[in-house]
């Protein structure tokens, strides 16, 4: 089954506010090894200028990747999700996520594609805090394989 | 200019660390039989594992843990990690590209496994100043 490209620009409701832990923080961090005080240590954060712990650059991945269950399961775009890789990702910074954010995201559609039998999904998440102050911007590209 | 070279050692350890902490269980992350089943030579690191310890380098080279502005790269090639204690290594390099009149420092990153690239496109944009 391949991808409908007519899905191109539809955007799906916002999800759920994500409350970021101090705690989630801490885990991420150490996960990747990631040592520096400000990801594990709120008084380091608050002399860069930060509420409390910051985030790593990829930890918004945690988010997005949730959000976008509701694109891949949606049976009219039509994902073979155990077809699926991940392709390209980036994100785009207007600040860090620190502890203490409520975020929710919007992922809209971007790009649908086909080539050499395989289908290409490009998805954009803006996360927001509640307030709808703009965060991050994060694009996925899932390759979805071909059968042959 | 080109930044120091750094070296990362992957082992299903660290895979199964990051799956708990990210929330990706994908099984092809930690089941051989899963993972050959699919075609893979064997378990694979999660691709947003390589781009953590990657933003992990690119945090370091900038100096600050919130100086990433904008960062993104390709997935090109699996990152197979053998149930043993050695695991395997992701070697990180980078030269800096551009520095912008605004404090920005834009660079190309690579990152390999056994001389292979497993990242294309790698690049990131840090606040170098102001």
């Amino acid at each position: 089954m391949s991808l409908d490209p007519s899905y191109v620009g539809r955007t799906y409701p916002p999800t759920a506010p994500y409350q970021v832990g101090r705690e989630k923080i801490r885990e991420f961090a150490t996960a990747i090894g990631a040592t520096d005080p400000a990801h594990h240590d709120p008084e380091a954060a608050r002399t860069l200028g930060h509420a409390d712990v910051v985030a790593p650059p990829t930890f918004p991945f945690v988010l997005t990747m949730a959000a976008n269950q509701q694109i891949v399961e949606d049976p009219a775009v039509g994902v073979d999700y155990s077809r699926v890789v991940h392709g390209d990702q980036r994100f785009a910074y207007t600040r860090p996520v620190v502890a203490g954010d409520e975020l929710v995201c919007v992922s809209t559609i971007e790009d649908i594609t086909s080539r050499g039998g395989h289908g290409f999904l490009t998805t954009r998440t803006d996360i927001t805090t509640v307030a709808g102050e703009p965060v991050v911007a994060v694009w996925s590209k899932l390759v979805v394989r071909g059968e042959a | 200019m080109e930044l120091p070279a750094r070296t990362f050692r992957v082992t299903r350890a660290d895979l199964v660390r990051y799956a708990g902490a990210s929330g990706d269980f994908n099984p092809i992350h930690w089941s051989d039989r899963i993972a050959t089943k699919v075609g893979l030579p064997g378990v694979i690191a999660h691709g947003m594992f390589t781009m953590a310890l990657v933003g992990r380098a690119v945090t370091e080279w900038a100096g600050s843990p919130d100086a990433v502005v904008d960062y993104g790269v390709r997935f090109t090639r699996p990152v197979v990690v053998p149930d043993d204690d050695e695991g395997t290594e992701i070697e990180v390099t980078a030269v800096v590209r551009e520095v912008t009149e605004e404090g920005l420092t834009r660079l190309d990153v690579t990152a390999t496994c056994h001389g292979e690239k497993v990242l294309s496109q790698a690049r990131a944009t840090v606040r170098t100043a102001g």
